[in-house]
């Protein structure tokens, strides 16, 4: 298989087209732009449907609409723009309509700013929008996994019925890296029985609409704790790196894993025995990593690019509150091997 | 004379509207004018978050219930990947006019091929009558209760305005309040229908109904009030017809 | 000769039918309905099968066959 040389928001973009993707609805901001441009003319050639909208609400309601039709349908944003799409996000999860989202995260609350950031991990983790529910979340750190997970977002979505949000950022998907493409599938817009279509012999009425109607609130609390916990059950995707006899683990995904990778490295090399576990799923998040961990773990250290250190109540958590749990957070800047590794020596001294 | 309930209405349940509300009789027309054109089974409701969303328990049709305000944008989606059916966004006043204004006016300029069938009964009638944009002036509601001020509140809004010189394929306003307007509105409906059918593009059926609860009148002094204010505000009949086959 | 039916269930007795009969056929029945809403009386005698009232009954509660 050939490799290409591709950005990563355009390789997201090629990969969803190859897992069947043949509706977008987006508006343009930095740093998702090039996912818009990439569709506005290799979308014509697949034959799908491309839709510039007039606002991000647009963009996941005009999803909300194709993917009830049975299309594999897509919308990506950043930042304030991702924000508007949390109405429709919602509105998927209460209709059991699967989707796939993408957030080029970019920096800081309000406009912020456009440089790489992971500061939408509470929006992306805890529903972000109203009502009870999560989505999955998949957290490339590569080009290549951006494609990959692209590639089985749609899959997964439609398994659950269910939304995917996939979480990169403005380093991801501006950078320039090697990639190899999947195959191209095409995906049958009639394969399930709950879509909407025009009325076939003999099909009853169907109707798609908060799922607690049809099954009232009783069975509904049952029907969506179940569904939560089954894809907590199977869907937690992690990469583990040198935590066999780790005594400070790092945490860290996304563009920042890359580096905390890096770390790992030099500080093996000063003979410190320091692991990471990269979340590759932040919801459903990897608690199976943390208790595959052995007793010689003293302490986590957290590193991503949020100011509040987003991330580190989910660490607390999966580690069963059973040791400390630092974070060394980066704003505009991606966080530096120097600075995690003087961190992980101060810790080492401390515990 | 032969007045037959349609096909696409559901028998089984009571239509689920306050007395005297027009959203029963618009619903009747809809599935006249499908079950006219045979394409009943080739429906798609797209419901906004309102009193019109109990159209999908009066309709046999296939249906999505959308956010509020995007029924019209959903509807588009819908029909981007299901051109052989055929799909109604059925919003309100304030749906269409107020939160959603800027799906109304793209999905016009991207001459979106589906129906936006605007229920206008001049209040947000599900919160209990508060003022919507099309809320005539001096018009006493719960959130204008000395009467809409265009000083403090701003003007109506005349969809026929602002729709009026845009390439779409049908705009039109129809009435409840007679049993003349009632067919007339009846052929609007089936009209737009028919020019989807023919993927003419986006078609605006606006119906001026009555809303007796909210608007504190019996249902009859609606009708009165549809025929004396409400339609002298917004003039009823076809403001841009294409003229593709029908 | 046209034959009009009344399906009283339904009615919630908003009187538009009454209203728009040319021939007062349809007029307030005084009697409560199963809904508790006031219903329609109808006097089929006088009906002239216009199908003003079907158009106007938001209710699905008339019909006039042939």
């Amino acid at each position: 298989m050939t490799k290409v040389l591709m950005k990563g928001n355009e390789a997201f973009a090629e990969a969803c087209l190859r897992a069947g993707c043949r509706f977008f609805s987006g508006y343009p901001i930095t740093p998702q732009t090039e996912i818009l441009e990439y569709m506005s003319w290799r979308m014509e050639e697949v034959g799908g449907q491309f839709i510039q909208t007039e606002s991000e609400l647009a963009g996941i309601n005009m999803v909300f609409g194709a993917a009830c039709g049975g299309a594999r349908a897509l919308t990506t944003s950043s930042g304030p723009g991702f924000s508007l799409k949390q109405e429709g996000i919602s509105y998927l999860c209460s209709s059991d309509i699967p989707a796939v989202i993408a957030d080029v995260m970019r920096i800081g609350s309000g406009l912020g700013d456009i440089f790489q950031g992971q500061g939408d991990y509470w929006q992306l983790t805890r529903g972000g929008g109203h009502g009870d529910y999560h989505t999955i979340v998949l957290a490339p750190a590569s080009v290549q996994e951006n494609a990959d997970l692209a590639y089985i977002s749609f899959d997964l979505a439609e398994k659950y019925r269910h939304p995917v949000l996939v979480a990169s950022d403005a380093a991801i998907g501006q950078m320039v890296e090697p990639v190899e493409l999947p195959e191209m599938k095409e995906h049958d817009i009639n394969q399930y029985d709950w879509v909407i279509r025009p009325r076939q012999k003999d099909e009853k009425q169907r109707i798609v609409w908060n799922r607690y109607w049809d099954i009232g609130a009783e069975e509904y609390v049952s029907y969506l704790r179940n569904k939560y916990a089954q894809i907590e059950a199977n869907e937690q995707r992690w990469e583990a790196v040198r935590t066999e006899d780790a005594e400070i683990v790092l945490v860290a995904y996304g563009i920042s894993s890359r580096v905390a990778k890096a770390s790992v490295a030099m500080a093996r090399k000063e003979g410190i025995r320091l692991g990471l576990i990269r979340p590759i799923t932040l919801w459903p998040f990897p608690k199976k990593a943390f208790e595959a961990l052995g007793s010689q773990v003293k302490a986590f250290l957290d590193v991503e690019m949020s100011i509040l250190g987003q991330m580190t109540d989910d660490v607390v958590l999966a580690c069963g509150n059973s040791r400390p749990v630092e974070y060394y957070g980066e704003f505009s800047n991606v966080p530096e091997e120097k600075k995690i590794l003087s961190k992980v020596r101060e810790m080492l001294e401390k515990y | 004379m032969n007045c037959k309930i349609p096909n696409g209405i559901d028998m089984s349940q009571q239509a689920s509207w306050c007395p005297g509300c027009g959203h029963g009789i618009i619903v009747r027309l809809l599935a006249e004018a499908a079950q006219e054109l045979g394409i009943d089974d080739r429906m798609i409701m797209v419901e906004d978050v309102a009193c019109g969303e109990f159209a999908q328990f009066a309709l046999k049709y296939n249906t999505i219930m959308g956010a509020h305000g995007r029924p019209i944008v959903t509807a588009a989606g819908i029909k981007r990947v299901r051109p052989d059916a055929i799909v109604v966004a059925h919003p309100g006043d304030g749906s269409a006019y107020s939160i959603g204004v800027e799906s109304t006016l793209h999905c016009a300029l991207r001459n979106e091929n589906i129906l936006a069938l605007v229920v206008n009964n001049s209040v947000f009638g599900m919160t209990g009558g508060q003022m919507s944009p099309t809320s005539l002036v001096d018009m006493k509601t719960t959130s204008s209760p000395h009467g809409r001020s265009i000083k403090k509140d701003g003007s109506p809004i005349d969809v026929t305005k602002i729709l009026g010189q845009l390439d779409i394929a049908y705009l039109a306003r129809g009435s409840l309040d007679s049993p003349a307007n009632v067919i007339r509105t009846g052929k609007m409906i089936k009209k737009a229908l028919q020019k989807q059918m023919n993927g003419e593009g986006f078609c605006l059926v606006e119906v001026l109904s009555p809303c007796p609860t909210n608007w504190n009148m019996t249902p009859v002094d609606a009708l009165e009030f549809i025929k004396k204010k409400q339609s002298v505000t917004y003039p009823t009949g076809e403001f841009i017809d294409k003229g593709g086959a029908i | 000769m046209s034959k009009i039916s009344v399906d009283y269930k339904r009615c919630k007795g908003c009187f538009l039918c009454v209203s728009v009969c040319p021939k007062n056929a349809l007029t307030p029945s005084k009697e409560l309905g199963a809904k508790g809403y006031e219903i329609v009386h109808l006097d089929g005698e006088k009906c002239i099968g216009c199908g003003s009232c079907y158009r106007m009954c938001p209710d699905y509660c008339i019909e006039i066959t042939d």
